[in-house]
């Protein structure tokens, strides 16, 4: 059972990365406009005009 | 690119969600923040639905000189605009936005500085170290609760207790203090809440676990205190979240008022101002379009204007110079000046205000379902725990601490996570599924209330009627007429002119035609001069009737005369019926004429009805009804019917009523049909159901749970199932109320 040494803390450290991940994520504003964040996905305004689809 | 361009020609939103609107624009300037060099302006952006709308308005700001940034937030309609002070007109960034085709107002910071949801995050950081503890700690009671039966060596099932507990007391610590907080401050003022029998649970549990712990014992609930509070801390935040968001709705309908007016300055120069900074004796500029901002005394022009907002007459009349107006009217047709006899604070729309705000007191002292189910709860755990333990110690003489397990073990089964969640998820299902049918819930208890109602009150104009104007004698009309008469009428915005062009349809203007302010449009139809207007202006005589009434007269043609009404919602009389036949009675209470009152009342199948109400008689009706013992909801758009819809026991307003009336309503209702009340009330009904079905299956289950604790036979394994189970119940219970069709007639 020896092993548990390792993986208790391994567990609790992956544990724990996701729950700064979600601080992190909710400090950061990533919740603020859900609604946005799903459309914006759908703006092109990032590329330059000769890589838009053409119509 | 063809694509792109055809975007921006087209007003409004591109996915043809939301139609296109055109305005008057308000001037922001009172409203911008400046800090630093930087000028920051909040808009409330109406009408934006997709990524279309996102482009192009971001788009078009950006594309503003001067503008260093432009944000739409599309959850929440706000549009953050920044620029380097004096770089940028404010006016020029709403008018940007206004000939884009959206709808924008500025939104006072001041009511937006609680914009900020603090509490709601601090509890989702609770709610995230609970999961986060209660799912490490579960890993590690599984291991121990599957070695039980000597599988697992002392040593190792010490250790598993030693981590859980240090990842345990911290996190209770952080995660319990919404819990600790409230219960404390209960505590203090002499009372107990529902947080006082959980903070003891927990602190109790924990304590217990950490003594068994150091001497060696085989059973700790350190799963049990965490679990306990990650489930109740789910059920508080969709509580908030709930509470958050209809606050948030009303504080933007408030918000919206932060309005401005056009002042002449005494060396004749146009000033724009807050609203609030009307004094009486201001000379204000009201042009086509604008409300009125203050009361006062029309000193130039002459205009027709609208009072169906302030009084709900449905026919429009007109203002001449010497005339008194109220704050709300709206002016229709051509520029007025006014000279402000009041402030805005003091005018009728703060009055109607002060009784929104006395009708809102009273509703706030409403008990909601969960509170009573409290009331009831908490005093009989306490009993029971107490009992348990007085039981186990003097009469069974089983010693202090196996008195003191068994005392915990009733709390923390009988802790209220069904009961915390029961109704929280119930609600937020059931505002989901109105949201999706048009209707936004503004207030967390409004679905309790809206179901304990036996009457449904109406107003009439604007809400069971479109609140507009249309020809109803148009089998009478020659089309020759018809058509003359509108070619006259699309010169002008009178009500009447554009229910008569409404009638025609698209077509031409009359070439050189005039409008005369109260008297009617002069023109050449088919180069004959004709007329439009009062019947002693174009010569008829005045006949019988008391409806509105508009004569056409061309050359020496015989006068047509055009009769009027305000036209009943299609659907109005099967929702009457259909609320009847849900056994409620029906009431409107107009502030109209009593013919035209009579002639809808009749229309609807015979409806009780009063005409001819102020705001206060309205309230006062109201008053009546519940000193009868009955419960009443209002439906109604009007700022007259403002102060009613906050004083009824429920209230709805559709989604085209005055700022204040939305404020004021429980629920608002969006489209032309009246339908959504049906369903509002429906839902809130079966939502009602979900929570007594809920509040039943946790006496139930406690009932059962309670014994087996008070007589020893609960371990931890048993109470984590049975807290986890009866929480997934409950919630899949208030779950079905987004699928159910209510029941038909």
């Amino acid at each position: 059972m020896d092993v548990l040494i390792y993986l208790i803390p391994i567990a609790l450290f992956m544990g724990g990365l996701g729950l700064v991940g979600f601080l992190w994520s909710l400090k950061s504003g990533q919740y603020e406009d859900l609604d946005g964040a799903a459309q914006r996905i759908l703006l092109d305004d990032d590329l330059e005009n000769s890589e838009r689809a053409e119509d | 690119m063809t694509t792109l361009t055809t975007l921006d020609d087209e007003l409004g939103c591109p996915s043809g969600l939301e139609p296109a609107h055109q305005g008057g624009t308000a001037d922001p300037a009172p409203f911008v923040r400046r800090k630093d060099g930087v000028s920051t302006l909040e808009l409330l952006v109406f009408g934006a639905k997709c990524a279309g709308c996102i482009s192009k308005i971001e788009g078009g700001l950006n594309s503003v000189p001067g503008v260093d940034s432009a944000r739409l937030n599309l959850s929440t309609g706000k549009l953050a605009v920044t620029w380097r002070d004096k770089a940028v007109d404010p006016r020029a960034i709403v008018s940007k936005v206004t000939s884009l085709g959206y709808r924008a107002a500025p939104f006072d910071p001041a009511s937006a500085a609680g914009d900020k949801d603090v509490e709601g995050r601090a509890l989702l950081r609770a709610l995230a170290v609970a999961g986060f503890a209660a799912a490490n700690i579960m890993l590690l009671s599984v291991a121990v609760w599957a070695g039980v039966n000597g599988e697992m060596g002392p040593a190792t099932r010490e250790l598993m207790h030693y981590i859980s507990g240090a990842i345990a007391i911290p996190a209770a610590a952080y995660a319990g203090r919404p819990f600790f907080r409230s219960a404390f401050g209960a505590l203090k003022n002499g009372h107990a809440n529902m947080d006082v029998p959980i903070s003891l649970a927990v602190i109790l549990a924990l304590g217990l676990s950490i003594y068994e712990t150091i001497h060696g014992g085989v059973e700790a609930y350190f799963d049990a205190a965490v679990m306990l509070l990650f489930f109740l801390l789910i059920g508080r935040y969709l509580d908030h979240r709930l509470r958050a968001k209809a606050r948030a709705a009303a504080r933007d309908l408030l918000a919206l008022q932060a309005t401005t007016a056009t002042r002449l300055g005494a060396g004749g120069e146009l000033q724009s101002i807050s609203t609030r900074d009307i004094h009486p004796g201001d000379t204000l500029i009201l042009s086509p379009g604008d409300r009125a901002p203050a009361d006062g005394e029309v000193i130039e022009g002459r205009s027709n204007v609208d009072l169906s907002l302030v009084t709900g007459e449905s026919a429009p009349a007109v203002l001449e110079p010497g005339n008194k107006l109220h704050a709300g009217v709206l002016n229709l047709s051509s520029r007025l000046v006014m000279r402000a006899t009041k402030t805005a604070d003091d005018s009728l729309i703060a009055d109607l205000t002060r009784l929104i705000e006395a009708g809102e007191q009273s509703k706030s002292r409403y008990r909601r379902l969960a509170d009573k189910a409290a009331s009831l709860y908490v005093p009989i755990v306490h009993t029971l725990a107490a009992a348990t333990f007085l039981v186990w110690f003097f009469i069974l003489d089983a010693g202090v601490r196996v008195s003191m397990m068994n005392a915990i073990a009733v709390l923390i089964i009988t802790c209220p996570c069904a009961l915390g969640l029961a109704a929280p998820a119930v609600q937020v299902v059931a505002t989901g599924r109105l949201f999706r049918a048009g209707v936004l819930v503004k207030s967390g208890d409004a679905l309790e209330r809206l179901s304990e109602v036996d009457t449904m009150i109406f107003d009439k104009t604007g809400t069971l009627t479109y609140g507009r104007q249309r020809v109803s004698n148009l089998g009478d009309i020659p089309w020759s007429a018809l058509e003359g008469a509108a070619s006259l009428a699309r010169i002008s915005r009178h009500p009447l002119s554009r229910a008569i062009v409404a009638s025609a349809g698209p077509g031409k203007g009359a070439p050189g035609a005039v409008e005369h302010q109260g008297f009617g449009i002069e023109g050449e139809v088919d180069g004959v001069k004709a007329r439009l207007g009062r019947a002693d202006w174009v010569g008829a005589s005045t006949a019988s009737g008391d409806a509105t009434e508009v004569w056409y007269v061309r050359g020496d043609e015989p006068p047509v005369r055009f009769t009027f009404d305000d036209e009943l919602r299609p659907d109005a009389r099967e929702t009457i019926d259909t609320l009847k036949a849900r056994g409620l009675s029906v009431t409107m209470l107009s502030g109209d004429q009593e013919a035209p009152a009579q002639k809808i009342a009749a229309a609807l199948g015979g409806v009780e009805y009063r005409a001819r109400l102020t705001p206060q008689e309205k309230i006062g009706e109201l008053q009546k009804l519940s000193a009868a013992g009955a419960k009443a909801a209002m439906v109604g758009d009007g700022l007259n019917d403002a102060p009613s819809l906050a004083a009824a026991h429920a209230s709805l307003s559709p989604g085209t009523a005055a700022d204040a009336s939305q404020a004021a309503a429980d629920f608002v209702y969006q489209g032309e049909k009246l339908a959504p009340i049906v369903e509002a009330f429906d839902v809130s009904r079966l939502a009602r159901r979900r929570m007594l079905e809920n509040f039943a299956f946790a006496a139930v289950y406690n009932l059962f749970a309670a014994p087996l604790a008070a007589f020893g036979f609960v371990t931890p394994l048993i109470a984590a199932l049975a807290m986890s189970s009866s929480s997934i119940i409950v919630t899949l219970n208030a779950l079905r109320l987004a699928k159910t069709q209510p029941r038909k007639r």
